[in-house]
């Protein structure tokens, strides 16, 4: 998520490759670098809607389909 | 004429010059306008950006919450989740409204009764002159996974007040019968526990 802009596409790729693998982890450092929280969305048996909040790429699932970065959380 | 002589004359030229008109030099500079400052760039708003943005941002609401979820946003103005289960309920004994850019609000799922304001942001850090805001649809999406991801780091992270700082409380209650309405006319199996105030 990227303020004023919605969300952008930083990186595509099947982890299962290691060329896509290693580019997948670069971008996901980045962004914690960056200070950036990240989300799985997941989907549970019987349909209900949850999310995972990830600190590490191994944390990831490996059937996840996208990793949501957005800004930390800040008292408002 | 000598080197020695004409350096002098020219000193002496110089100095009957600078005495002659220097006074009036410096008067005409002092009584110039001054350059104002160049006005700094300003970034014009985009309402067809923004407009781009938030349409953007409400379809990965869609995808991440489900179709149902993402109705009742488009209709209500804000998301619901339920706080985590204690051992042995079948449903958690309170519940969030999470708005755009405005404090979430708790309440109890059982009597309605609001519990506290949690306000939290998502400020932008990417930009240090012209920062800018999530999309409204990404601001209730960031709040939605950050509960359901990791409540008490999120509850943490907020400043809690009583019900009515910033929201007034009256509206917030007729939220909640709305989205009490809303739930008993769509499926109730995708939302759960529907008896609410």
């Amino acid at each position: 998520m990227k303020p004023g802009h919605g969300d952008v596409t930083l990186a595509e790729g099947d982890p299962e490759l290691a060329e896509d693998e290693a580019l997948l982890i670069e971008a996901f450092r980045r962004q914690l670098d960056e200070g950036m929280w990240a989300a799985v969305p997941t989907i549970e048996t019987g349909g209900k809607r949850e999310a995972t909040m990830v600190r590490d790429f191994a944390d990831v699932p490996r059937d996840a389909e996208r990793v949501i970065f957005f800004p930390p959380a800040a008292g408002g | 004429m000598s080197a020695f002589a004409v350096a002098s004359l020219s000193i002496v030229v110089v100095v009957l010059v600078a005495v002659a008109f220097g006074p009036d030099l410096l008067a005409r500079a002092r009584r110039r306008p001054r350059r104002m400052p160049r006005p700094t760039r300003t970034r014009l708003p985009d309402p067809g950006r923004e407009l781009r943005a938030e349409r953007k941002a409400e379809q990965l609401m869609r995808s991440v919450v489900g179709e149902d979820d993402f109705e009742a946003y488009r209709a209500l103005g804000f998301l619901h989740a339920y706080g985590t289960a204690e051992r042995g309920e079948v449903t958690p004994s309170y519940g969030y409204l999470i708005y755009p850019h405005k404090p979430i609000v708790s309440y109890d799922v059982e009597t309605g009764e609001l519990l506290n304001e949690h306000c939290v942001s998502f400020p932008d850090h990417t930009e240090k002159e012209h920062p800018e805001r999530l999309p409204d649809a990404d601001d209730v999406l960031a709040r939605w996974m950050a509960l359901r991801g990791d409540e008490r780091g999120l509850i943490r992270a907020a400043n809690m007040h009583l019900p009515g700082r910033q929201l007034d409380p009256g509206h917030v209650r007729r939220d909640i019968v709305r989205m009490s309405e809303w739930i008993g006319r769509s499926s109730p199996a995708s939302h759960g526990h529907a008896d609410i105030a």
